[in-house]
């Protein structure tokens, strides 16, 4: 089971849970495993089948983007963390 | 050694002196021996950061443009340094010039806006970056007067990047494998990107992203999402969140081991260039340190407990 960092804004979605244990050996399994769950996740998290554009989702930190996307594999030491895509840095 | 700058004469004025910052070579904190890690000093611009570049860009491009009258007040959305850089060019220049600052930053940040006559305008801190640019949209909106350079979407933002810091890196270091910056609107990565792949197609781009606070990430919507219209994704190629307290410990290292002084974001980067740099068998990484460490000092970045500190930056805005 990987552990997975719900940012505030998609809480209320999953019963107010800050971190969730979620099953799957790829983004896409981890995601199904957590959609199974809390249905009200899919739309928020996901479009036509593909990550929504306001959404990042990261695997130790990397943008799964930028590995293999909704395949890229997750190992049970790994932390998830779903994220609002948005401004910041040193402006 | 390399000369940055001429070693003897008189620049015109202090514009003059943004850019041209020294690469410094990171002997200590390179991971391999085979892997030579660079660091681009921005915080070595007049007001201490990488800003000044676009500030003097989007005032130039805007009055060559017509945008921007003589005389005429600047407003622009920053969390600090983008509003001090302009501070700065609209003092010399003789534009009042209006900052829309999340009321959570740094005091530092505050007392030198007001020391360049820049007025402050507050926006709610639990919004961040968003909840400023949002301020200063509606601001703009309603007073014609006001010119909004808007760095999350002007193109002279990136084009200072692709012009100056990317050929820059190209003149000392052709041989450049990796760039690491970190990502606020993605001027930066974007325009540098576009500057070393036009020569070194095969040069790896990429972001180091801030992990935003629960404070600070408590109010915002996915709705509210804003990815910056600058940021030409297709550059990058890889990108790692960050979190506050890896910034500190980056930063920290960076004076402890290096002996210098930047500031959070700069502390961000490292630990991406750091991590990147341990996955290569040989080259060589550039990362660029945004700023220097003077706008920070007052939160005991580099003397408080770790966990006190990283913890009181789960509501803040700094970087």
């Amino acid at each position: 089971m990987s552990q997975v960092r719900i940012p505030p804004v998609l809480r209320e979605a999953v019963g107010g849970a800050r971190d969730l244990e979620a099953a799957g050996t790829t983004v896409s399994e981890v995601l199904a495993d957590l959609f199974a769950r809390y249905p009200a996740l899919r739309d928020r998290v996901t479009a036509d089948g593909e990550l929504s554009p306001f959404v990042n989702v990261y695997v130790n930190g990397r943008d799964v983007r930028y590995g293999d996307g909704l395949a890229t594999a997750v190992s049970a030491a790994d932390q998830v963390i779903l994220l609002p895509a948005m401004a910041g840095g040193s402006v | 050694m390399a000369a940055h700058r001429p070693p003897t004469g008189i620049l015109t004025d202090i514009a003059a002196a943004i850019g041209n910052t020294p690469l410094v070579e990171l002997r200590r904190l390179a991971p391999r021996p085979g892997v030579r890690l660079l660091a681009k000093i921005e915080g070595a611009n007049p007001t201490g950061s990488v800003k000044d570049r676009i500030a003097q860009a989007m005032v130039t491009d805007a009055l060559a443009s017509g945008a921007l009258r003589p005389g005429q007040a600047i407003l622009e959305p920053s969390s600090g340094n983008t509003g001090i850089s302009l501070a700065m060019i609209g003092a010399r220049m003789g534009h009042p010039v209006r900052v829309v600052m999340p009321d959570n930053t740094t005091p530092e940040r505050e007392r030198i806006l007001r020391a360049y006559g820049a007025e402050i305008v507050f926006s709610p801190g639990a919004e961040g970056s968003n909840g400023a640019i949002r301020m200063a949209e509606r601001l703009a909106a309603a007073d014609p007067e006001l010119f909004m350079p808007f760095q999350y979407a002007n193109p002279a933002n990136p084009r200072a990047h692709e012009e100056g810091t990317g050929p820059e890196i190209l003149a000392a270091v052709p041989e450049v494998d990796v760039f690491v910056a970190g990502l606020g609107t993605g001027g930066t990565l974007t325009g540098v990107g576009r500057a070393l792949k036009a020569v070194r197609p095969g040069v790896r781009v990429v972001a180091a992203e801030p992990l935003p606070g629960e404070g600070v990430q408590g109010l915002r919507s996915l709705e509210e999402g804003y990815v910056p219209p600058v940021l030409d994704q297709s550059v990058l190629d890889d990108r790692y969140l960050v979190s506050n307290r890896e910034a500190v410990v980056g930063a920290r290292r960076l004076m402890a081991e290096e002996g210098i002084f930047a500031g959070v974001s700069s502390g961000a980067a490292l630990t991406v260039a750091l991590r990147v740099a341990t996955e290569m068998e040989g080259g060589t990484v550039v990362v660029l340190l945004a700023d220097a460490g003077s706008k920070y000092v007052s939160t005991g970045l580099w003397d408080r407990d770790l966990d006190t500190l990283a913890e009181e930056m789960e509501s803040a805005v700094l970087w």
